[in-house]
């Protein structure tokens, strides 16, 4: 670009080339304003928010005039029953999530991979995929078809055989399998492309040799296959681990019911009930935050483990 | 594997299929139901029965929600949001994601440190609320839009996305004489078409999908999106139902029906772009490990 960027005078040379850098890259701040300003207001705007944890906000008073509390929020949610059943269930959902959600896009890529008809896979992977674009609306919507006591249709079944309905949407003994079956439904499909692309990126020659060697269709999954996606599996393992803390909000929220409050009860639900609902605005402040500092201490040492593996992290 | 095509399908293939078969069974099967109750004729639908086609097609469920203006109020509602929302995302997020390719930018650092750090921790659920509240946007749709007009994760993949184009094309228009405003409008953007047409879709579906803030942004049920009205409609007249509410309300129209219409219908738009955007969709997911 020919800019006058040199005309300034050269006394105080550091200040004058930053700023004539600044100046040279105009066009692209202006680029960036609109974004720049997003993240200021709806992304910054709302961490002032959080000092509203260290107070017993008012709305009469405002933001300002209410009294501070120091961490008598924080101990109060310590000290509440409420608060461990909430981590209960949050690590429990969570390992479901380890135990179900994190290995069957594997096995299920592994399945579609050996696939030889494009066709037949090619429409596979467009049925398996589907689901994800769903929202939980719907995909809760269609939970309370398939199993909900009075218009399920699991339970129509079990009617018409000459059973009782079972209600398992209000039972706090189905709760967690039922939010891990959901989020299988919707999202091992969609979780199988990165690990199909990984498979993608094998030599077919490997596959040929060990077919001359005699391997058989396990043997060369076991030693070709599953080695080319070890460090796709690792990455997203220490991922997920990095993310123990966060439950799907709109999902459970959708799926709550009083009857099963005590199993699906989290973090965040807790703090829209009490902040937003009852209207306890330092309580669910408090709780948010509490959530929002553990999980930045589990993604930021989960990627610091990521990236000593040398690989690249989420950042 | 295309020399593994001539072989004949073994046991393990047949194992294979069946079971990959099974699984499409199980995706497609919350769809066929609800599609196949939504379409039976309301005269013959008998709640303990179970149907996998209707017996008697009929549209009357259709009818009935068409006629409705609260679901034709939540329709155009969440199109307004889902078109003006997408065309900003669009607008926000590669302008941003062209000035984050520019690494000798003062103050490059800065502001990729902001947006990771929206990436690692987020305010919460209230505070967020709190501060739309403060700017007077309840029960105004531009309290969505605004509140989303781009993310993190998109940031780093377009941006990662905008990086692998070939470099030498900028440098040759801007030895050409083109501004920095010429570049980007005739050289990055043409070139990012892909990426574009990936991310409309994904910013699409996510304002035609957004539940929880149309539900604490949008108080005013004259302004409900659809996917509030359709949880509405489903899952709180079932509990209802459950509690023994809605016995009394034995009209001619089965609730079933109607209620499964609305599901089809909110989730239509992305039913018909589906079959043929989902190659895009999948494309767009590997755009961010472009670096491996």
């Amino acid at each position: 670009m020919e800019q006058p960027v040199t005309a300034a005078s050269p006394s105080k040379a550091h200040s004058v080339s930053l700023w004539s850098r600044i100046v040279k890259h105009r066009t692209i701040y202006l680029l960036m304003l609109p974004g720049l300003l997003f993240f200021i207001v709806f992304k910054f705007g709302p961490l002032w928010g959080l000092l509203l944890a260290f107070k017993d906000y008012n709305p009469y008073l405002g933001f300002a005039a209410s009294e501070w509390a120091g961490f008598d929020h924080f101990s109060a949610l310590f000290a509440d029953p409420n608060f461990y059943v909430m981590l209960r269930n949050t690590l429990a959902i969570n390992l479901l999530g380890l135990i179900f959600n994190f290995p069957v896009p594997i096995v299920l890529a592994l399945m579609l991979n050996e696939i030889r008809h494009e066709t037949f896979k090619r429409i596979n992977q467009s049925i398996v995929y589907m689901p994800h674009f769903l929202s939980w609306v719907v995909v809760a919507s269609m939970t309370y078809f398939v199993l909900s006591a009075d218009v399920g249709i699991v339970n129509k079944i079990i009617v018409s055989w000459g059973g009782d309905s079972v209600s398992f949407l209000s039972q706090v003994n189905y709760f967690w399998a039922m939010i891990t079956a959901q989020s299988v439904w919707k999202e091992a499909g969609w979780g199988t492309i990165i690990f199909l692309a990984a498979m993608a990126g094998v030599d077919p020659q490997r596959y040929e040799a060990a077919v001359v060697d005699g391997a058989s269709r396990w043997r060369q999954i076991w030693h070709i296959t599953l080695p080319a996606i070890r460090p796709t599996i690792v990455i997203l393992l220490v991922l997920r681990l990095g993310s123990m803390f966060d439950v799907g909000f709109e999902q459970v929220l959708l799926m709550m019911n009083p009857l099963v409050l005590s199993v699906a009860e989290v973090f965040d639900t807790y703090s829209y009930t009490r902040g937003i609902l009852q209207g306890n605005v330092s309580v669910g402040v408090a709780v948010g935050m509490f959530k929002g500092v553990i999980g930045l201490v589990l993604i930021v040492a989960a990627n610091r483990i990521v990236k000593k593996t040398g690989q690249e992290g989420i950042y | 594997m295309s020399f593994a095509k001539s072989k004949k399908p073994t046991a393990f293939d047949w194992v294979n299929y069946s079971l990959v078969l099974l699984i499409s069974l199980i995706c497609v099967f919350p769809f066929l139901y609800v599609f196949s109750v939504s379409f039976t004729d309301p005269e013959v639908y008998v709640p303990l029965k179970f149907y996998l086609f209707p017996e008697k097609w009929s549209l009357d469920a259709y009818r009935y929600i068409l006629s409705t203006n609260s679901f034709l109020n939540a329709f155009k509602s969440t199109v307004f949001i889902t078109v003006v929302g997408t065309a900003l995302n669009l607008i926000v997020s590669f302008t941003f994601a062209y000035g984050l390719t520019k690494r000798t930018l003062p103050g490059y650092k800065l502001i990729l440190g902001f947006v990771i750090f929206t990436l690692v921790f987020s305010a919460g659920i209230v505070p967020n609320y709190l501060l739309i509240r403060e700017l007077g946007l309840i029960n105004s749709y531009w309290s969505l839009i605004l509140s989303s007009l781009t993310n993190a994760w998109s940031l780093i993949i377009i941006k990662s996305f905008l990086e692998s184009l070939p470099s030498e094309l900028e440098d040759a228009a801007q030895i050409d004489g083109c501004s920095d405003l010429g570049v980007f409008w005739r050289i990055v953007i043409p070139l990012s078409m892909p990426a574009i047409a990936t991310f409309t879709l994904f910013f699409a579906v996510a304002h035609w999908n957004t539940y929880f803030n149309a539900l604490i942004y949008l108080t005013d049920s004259n302004k409900w999106t659809l996917q509030v009205l359709v949880k509405t409609l489903v899952i709180d007249s079932n509990s209802s139902a459950a509690a023994g509410a809605g016995a009394s309300d034995e009209s001619v129209m089965p609730q079933e029906t109607i209620r499964m219409a609305s599901i089809v219908l909110s989730m239509l738009p992305i039913l018909i772009v589906y079959p043929f955007l989902q190659k895009h969709f999948a494309k767009g997911v590997m755009l961010g490990s472009v670096k491996g």
